[in-house]
């Protein structure tokens, strides 16, 4: 098994201790951690862990949650405390992150930092509680209105769970824009191991000097998404375009297996990317060539490796005559599918196995799938 | 010589771009005042709405944020938990808090969050051009309401003092009027004890300013005025509807 990259972890001194932690609860010390110094939740399944978690340590800690009287309000509460330059964050599931959609919007307009954690259930409606991941495009493509980005972080175990919310965290103050944990109900329930950092995290040292704390010995400021001058809002734009091209850049996480003489590419994140990866190592078993490449940012999306890893399959196909195709594995009717085919761009095949809302995809389904492409 | 009147500090030299004869540079000012007053300039950050108002952040000298429509009381929540030491509030017209905003706001009021809203009522959207607002009047005419309002279709005036009166997080609810020299005295004085309040601690304030709107009334400024004391109050009486002057 070959990792070319990781995300990024905070450095440990000494050996870590293991504690066995529930998904959405590794979200919760993940933010304390990071230093998050407001939350504002509203009940949903499957993440009611999360509000329930943080009302305790959150006053423990001298630090502020509060239930918000609905997922507009709390989003908005994140808004202010945004404003106020404090580290905030809140977290719902699919419908609840449709409600909030409005104040994200306003968010990424004002370049506010904030942390808004989706911990996926089936849809579209009330759909139902299972994980899912068919939030991909409202999370990638902004999913409120107007041109703009959220970075996107998706964990794949419940130690990514946790240092994911930790990065999120640094990335929205670094980036001052949203940024969201985009999970799912099956990480979210989820008992595993986490070795949490040992030494306390260091938040990024960035001076807010956009907050608004009262304009005590400095002239006032405002912060505003509204530019009715004769070409600001244009202005704006372009700003926030700048700074979308320097997160691509700057940002692109992910991790490969098994690449280098693969000849059969799975693409999946997640929970996905979890059952994927089994798939992979059973189907190795086998003899059949398969490597797997996992997003961990799916906003920026890693399509250079994709796009390099579409070259060397289409050269082996000129060179052996080997089938060579990519299997794009989502827990949804193919969105992220779209992304792979851009970056494939026709050079080889690319193949989907999804399951919808209420669905789970297996190992075996995997495995069946790649069995039918490799005839 | 001796000044005895200028521009209030909180108040910045600039253009309003408000229609003529209409309330909210008088409300603004009034703001201004109390602020520069009760020496909270440095400490004051405020909330602008979507609507007329949303400029205010042009107008006032001190900080202040946007807010989503109807959201002002959510953002100044979010503000005021993490900056308990600052003063926030939160400034509304009718369609923002008695309409798209009305759970936001009744349940700001019901924590008894520690903020001051500034809630101005001029019975009907204005920067959307004059559509039915909640607390549009019964047979008031607007673009949405061409025959008048009709309760039977659309519903009543919606009283956020009386509405709120009832929950027990907050402190001082007053209706006023800036359609008169007295009126206005009177708004200020409120104001002054919303923002007294929060300096104090002792939880939701909100001030209720009937406000004329010539252009969308359709009527010029001294009529306005006019209207408001003869029609609008029987609607909305001013005065004060809670007032517990609770202290912690």
């Amino acid at each position: 098994m070959k990792r070319t990259q990781r995300a990024k972890r905070t450095k440990r001194t000494k050996p870590a201790q293991r504690i066995l932690m529930k998904g959405n609860v590794a979200i919760c010390e993940g933010a304390i951690t990071a230093g998050c110094q407001a939350y504002y939740g509203y009940p949903i399944t499957p993440q009611n862990e999360i509000p329930a978690y943080l009302a305790k340590r959150m006053v423990e800690l001298g630090r502020v949650f509060l239930q918000a009287e609905s997922e507009l309000a709390a989003i908005n509460m994140v808004f202010g405390s945004a404003v106020a330059g404090a580290r905030a964050m809140t977290s719902s599931s699919s419908p609840g992150i449709s409600l909030k959609q409005e104040g994200i919007s306003y968010l990424a307009g004002c370049e506010l930092p904030a942390v808004i954690v989706n911990v996926q259930r089936g849809g579209p409606g009330l759909g139902n509680i299972s994980g899912s991941q068919g939030d991909y495009f409202q999370a990638t493509r902004g999913g409120g209105h107007g041109d703009y980005k959220n970075i996107v972080l998706t964990p794949y175990s419940v130690q990514e769970m946790y240092d994911l919310t930790i990065l999120a965290f640094d990335l929205a103050d670094k980036y001052r824009n949203p940024v969201i944990v985009l999970a799912d109900g099956v990480l979210g329930q989820m008992l595993e191991p986490v070795t949490p950092s040992t030494i306390s995290h260091q938040p990024i040292a960035i001076s807010k000097d956009w907050a608004l704390d009262g304009c005590k010995g400095r002239e006032p400021r405002k912060i505003r998404s509204l530019l009715m001058a004769e070409g600001a809002l244009e202005e704006h734009n372009w700003k926030l375009n700048e700074k979308y091209s320097k997160i691509k850049k700057n940002e692109v996480r992910y991790e490969t297996y098994n690449l280098m003489d693969a000849e059969i590419v799975l693409v999946a994140f997640g929970i996905a990317a979890r059952v994927g990866k089994g798939a992979m190592n059973i189907a190795r078993g086998k003899g059949y060539k398969v490597g797997l490449i996992r997003p961990i940012t799916l906003w920026p999306f890693p399509e250079k490796i994709i796009s390099d890893t579409a070259e060397r399959l289409h050269s082996i196909t000129q060179s052996l005559n080997h089938l060579t195709t990519f299997l794009v594995v989502e827990m949804n009717l193919g969105q992220m599918l779209e992304d792979v085919k851009l970056a494939v761009s026709g050079k080889v095949p690319v193949e989907f196995y999804g399951r919808p809302g209420g669905g789970l995809v297996t190992q075996e389904e995997i495995l069946e799938k790649i069995k039918q492409i490799s005839k | 010589m001796k000044k005895i009147f200028s521009r209030p500090e909180s108040l910045k030299e600039t253009q309003h771009l408000y229609c003529p004869g209409c309330g909210h540079g008088i409300i603004h000012r009034i703001i201004a005042e109390v602020a520069d007053e009760l020496n909270i300039r440095e400490k004051t950050i405020g909330i602008a709405p979507v609507g007329c108002a949303v400029f205010a952040y042009d107008y006032w000298n001190f900080d202040v944020t946007e807010a989503a429509h109807g959201r002002p009381p959510a953002v100044a929540t979010g503000i005021k938990r993490v900056l308990p030491n600052r003063i926030v509030f939160t400034y509304q017209g009718d369609g923002d808090l008695a309409a798209i905003g009305t759970a936001e706001i009744i349940h700001a009021a019901n924590r008894g969050e520690k903020i001051t809203v500034i809630f101005v009522n001029n019975a009907a959207y204005g920067m959307t051009g004059g559509q039915m607002a909640p607390t549009t009047l019964i047979g008031q005419k607007t673009l949405t309401t061409p025959f008048g309002r009709n309760a039977e279709r659309d519903g009543y005036p919606l009283k956020i003092c009386e509405l709120l009166s009832s929950l027990e997080g907050v402190v001082f609810l007053e209706r006023t009027g800036v359609n008169s020299p007295e009126n206005v005295l009177k708004t200020k004085k409120a104001i002054k004890k919303a923002f007294q309040n929060q300096i104090g601690n002792s939880g939701f304030s909100l001030v209720e300013v009937l406000s004329q709107c010539p252009v969308i009334w359709r009527m010029g400024p001294v009529e306005s005025c006019k209207w408001i004391e003869k029609v609008m109050v029987k609607t909305f009486p001013l005065g004060v509807f809670k007032d517990t002057n609770r202290h912690e």
